[in-house]
C-alpha cells in the first residue's frame, strides 16, 4: 500500500513540471500552429541562465523566473518575428506550413543546442537547493519536488486565469478557433500569434528554472523534454490548458508506475503510450 | 515505350554526364589515396540515403523522420549476419528486414497525416532504440557488437552500386502510373483516393521501397564501423541529415539529393573533426534559410536562373519539373 501511495505521490510531484512544459508548446503548436521541436532547447537555455545566476551571483532559483522568465519570452518573440513570421508569409497552405515550420525548428534546435554546447561545454553541472527530506506521513522526497510542483500550479493556474478572463486571452482563444473570424472582429492575428509564441517560450523558461532545481543539466537535455511537451499536449488534447495539467499528472503517474516496474523501459513506454494515443485517441481527453 | 525513349532520347546529355561521372567515380579507387576513397564513400553513403528519403517523402510530402530506424536495422543485420552469410547476401537480408519493418510502421502509420507522421516515426527510431538497448542489456548481458571489417573498396564499390541503383529507380519510377499516383497522393490525397487510386497500398510499398534502400545502405556501411551498439545505430541524426540534405538539394530530380548530400558530408568531414560544434551550427542556419529562401533547394534555383537567362522560353515546363 505504502509503495502504491508512493508511486502516486511520486508521480504527482513530477506531474507539475510535465503539465508547464506542454502549457508552452500547446501556445506554440495548439494556436501558432508551429510545432516547436526546439522547446526543449529553450527550457535546455533557461535551466542553464539559472545554474549561471545561482552560481555566480548567488541569486535565488525562485527569483530567477521573473529574470529568466522575460529573457526567453523576448527570444520567443524574435524567433517567432523574424523567423515563423516570415515562413508563413511565403508559405502558400497552412498545411505546408507546418511542415516547414517544423523542419525549420529542427534547424532552430540544431543551432540552439551547439551554440549552447559551445558555451557551456559538455560537462554536466547542477546546485543544490532545498535538497532536504519533507516528510508526509510515511512518505519521504525532497523539498524542492514540492517547491518545484507548487510553482509550476501556480503558473499554470494564473496562465488560465490570464486566458479566460483577460482582453488579450480571450484574443488569443479566438485566434486559436477561428483566425479569420477573429480577424474580422478586429484582432491583430499576427499579433497574438507572435504573442502565442513568446509565452509559449515564457512557460519553457519557467519549465527550465523548475528543473534546475532538481536535476543536473546537460545541453543535451532539451530533445527529452520536447517529446515528453508533445505527449503530455496530446494526452491532454491541444490548445487545452486544464488538459495539460492532467495529461501532466497523467504522465507522472504513469512514470511512476513504470519506473516502479522496470526503470530501464521507462522512456520506452514513454514512446509506446505516445504511439498508442496517436494511433486511437489522436484528439486527447479534452480535445475538440 | 514510346513515351519513354522519348524521354530518354530528350535527356540524352544528362545521361551522358552521368555515365561519365559514373566512370570516373568507379576508377577513383586505382589512381587515389585510400582517404580519397573513404571520403567518397562518405559521401555517396549520404546520397544513397537522401535519395532513399526522397524517393518516399518527395511525391507523397510525407516527412518521414524514420530513416534512422530502417538504417539501424540494416546496421545490425551486419553485426549479426556479416560472419555467416558472404557480403551480397547479407546486403540483401539488410534490405529486406528494413522492409519488412517498413511494411509494419507503414501499415499502422500511414492513415496519420502531416506532421503526426512525422513524429510518429521520429518516436518509433527512439522506441526501437530504448528496447534493444533493454534488452541487450538485460536479457544478453552485453552491449553492443563488433562488426566484420570489409576492405573499403569493396564497401565503395557496392555503396556506388545502390546509388545507381537509386537514380534510375527514382528517375523510372517517376514517369511511371505508379509514380504519378504518388505525385497525386503529394498534391491532394482525398482527390487521389476518389479517382481510384489505391491509396494506402501506394503509400505503404514506396515507404518499404525506400526502407529496402536505407537498409542496403545501413548493411553496407556497417562493415566500416568496427563496433556498434543501439545508440550508434539508431542515432537520430541519420534521420535528421537525409532530410535537410534533400531539401537542400531540391527534390525536383534525381541529382537534387545528390547535390545536397555532396555539399553536406563534404562540409561535415572537413569541419567535424575540428571545429564539432560550428558544423552543427552551419547545419541548422542553413537548414533554417533553406526553409526561409530556397523552398525548391539548389535545383530549383539552378532552374530559376536558366529560366531568366532563357528569357522565359520553356519556363513552364521547366518550372513543372521542379515543382
Amino acid at each position: 500500500m505504502i509503495s502504491f501511495i508512493n508511486i502516486l505521490v511520486n508521480g504527482l510531484l513530477m506531474g507539475g513540471i510535465y503539465a508547464i512544459t506542454a502549457v508552452g508548446l500547446s501556445m506554440q503548436y495548439g494556436v501558432a500552429r508551429i510545432l516547436n521541436i526546439a522547446h526543449g532547447e529553450f527550457i535546455m537555455v533557461a535551466a542553464f541562465l539559472t545554474w549561471m545566476l545561482h552560481t555566480t551571483l548567488g541569486i535565488n532559483p525562485i527569483l530567477c523566473l521573473a529574470i529568466v522568465g522575460p529573457i526567453l519570452f523576448v527570444l520567443g518573440y524574435l524567433v517567432r518575428h523574424y523567423l515563423f513570421k516570415t515562413l508563413k508569409e511565403k508559405t502558400p497552405s497552412p498545411a505546408a506550413f507546418e511542415g516547414n515550420s517544423m523542419l525549420m525548428a529542427f534547424g532552430l534546435l540544431f543551432v540552439i543546442q551547439s551554440l549552447a554546447t559551445y558555451i557551456w561545454g559538455k560537462n554536466i553541472v547542477g546546485y543544490d537547493f532545498m535538497r532536504y527530506s519533507v516528510y508526509l506521513g510515511e512518505i519521504r522526497f525532497a523539498a524542492n519536488r514540492l517547491v518545484i510542483m507548487i510553482t509550476a500550479v501556480i503558473i499554470c493556474f494564473l496562465f488560465y486565469l490570464f486566458l479566460t478572463k483577460t482582453r488579450t486571452g480571450k484574443a488569443i482563444r479566438a485566434s486559436s478557433q477561428d483566425p479569420d473570424a477573429a480577424a474580422l472582429m478586429g484582432v491583430d492575428i499576427n499579433r497574438m500569434l507572435t504573442l502565442c509564441f513568446a509565452l509559449g517560450a515564457l512557460m519553457a523558461g519557467f519549465a527550465g528554472v523548475l528543473l534546475s532545481m532538481e536535476y543536473k543539466l546537460d545541453t543535451f537535455m532539451g530533445m527529452g523534454h520536447t517529446i515528453i511537451a508533445i505527449i503530455v499536449m496530446v494526452l491532454g488534447g491541444l490548445g487545452s490548458i486544464p488538459g495539460s495539467l492532467v495529461g501532466g499528472f497523467i504522465l507522472g503517474i504513469f512514470y511512476g508506475i513504470v519506473s516502479g516496474i522496470e526503470p530501464g523501459l521507462t522512456e520506452a513506454a514513454y514512446y509506446l503510450l505516445f504511439m498508442l494515443l496517436l494511433l486511437f485517441k489522436p484528439s486527447g481527453l479534452f480535445g475538440r | 515505350m514510346t513515351n519513354l525513349s522519348m524521354t530518354v532520347k530528350k535527356n540524352i546529355p544528362y545521361i551522358a554526364i552521368s555515365v561519365l561521372i559514373l566512370a570516373l567515380l568507379a576508377a577513383v579507387p586505382f589512381f587515389s589515396k585510400p582517404y580519397t576513397v573513404v571520403l567518397l564513400k562518405n559521401i555517396l553513403m549520404f546520397a544513397a540515403l537522401t535519395l532513399s528519403w526522397a524517393l518516399f517523402s518527395g511525391p507523397t510530402g510525407y516527412i518521414s523522420l524514420a530513416t534512422a530506424a530502417f538504417y539501424g536495422v540494416g546496421i545490425y543485420t551486419a553485426a549479426y549476419l556479416g560472419k555467416v552469410l558472404p557480403l551480397p547476401v547479407m546486403v540483401l537480408c539488410g534490405g529486406l528486414a528494413s522492409f519488412l519493418l517498413a511494411l509494419i510502421i507503414g501499415a499502422i502509420t500511414l492513415r496519420l497525416r502531416g506532421i503526426y507522421f512525422a513524429i510518429f516515426t521520429l518516436s518509433s527510431v527512439e522506441l526501437i532504440k530504448q528496447v534493444l538497448h533493454w534488452f541487450e542489456i538485460t536479457v544478453l548481458g552485453t552491449r553492443g557488437r563488433p562488426v566484420v571489417k570489409i576492405s573499403n573498396t569493396t564497401v565503395y564499390y557496392v555503396v556506388l552500386l545502390i546509388v545507381v541503383l537509386l537514380m534510375v529507380t527514382t528517375y523510372f519510377l517517376k514517369r511511371s502510373r505508379y509514380g504519378l499516383a504518388m505525385s497525386s497522393i503529394g498534391s491532394c490525397e482525398d482527390a487521389a483516393a476518389h479517382i481510384g487510386i489505391n491509396v494506402t497500398w501506394v503509400k505503404v510499398l514506396t515507404f518499404a521501397l525506400s526502407s529496402f534502400f536505407i537498409g542496403l545502405t545501413g548493411a553496407t556501411t556497417a562493415t566500416g564501423l568496427i563496433y556498434i551498439d543501439s545508440h550508434i545505430a539508431f542515432d537520430l541524426n541519420y534521420s535528421f541529415f537525409p532530410t535537410l540534405m534533400a531539401i537542400f538539394g531540391g527534390i525536383g530530380n534525381v541529382f537534387g539529393p545528390v547535390i545536397g548530400a555532396a555539399v553536406f558530408s563534404y562540409l561535415r568531414e572537413i569541419l567535424i573533426t575540428r571545429f564539432p560544434y560550428a558544423y552543427m551550427i552551419i547545419f541548422g542556419a542553413v537548414m533554417i534559410l533553406t526553409i526561409l529562401y530556397l523552398p525548391n533547394g539548389i535545383i530549383g534555383l539552378v532552374q530559376t536562373i536558366k529560366d531568366k537567362v532563357l528569357g522565359g522560353k520553356d519556363a513552364t515546363a521547366s518550372s513543372r519539373k521542379v515543382n
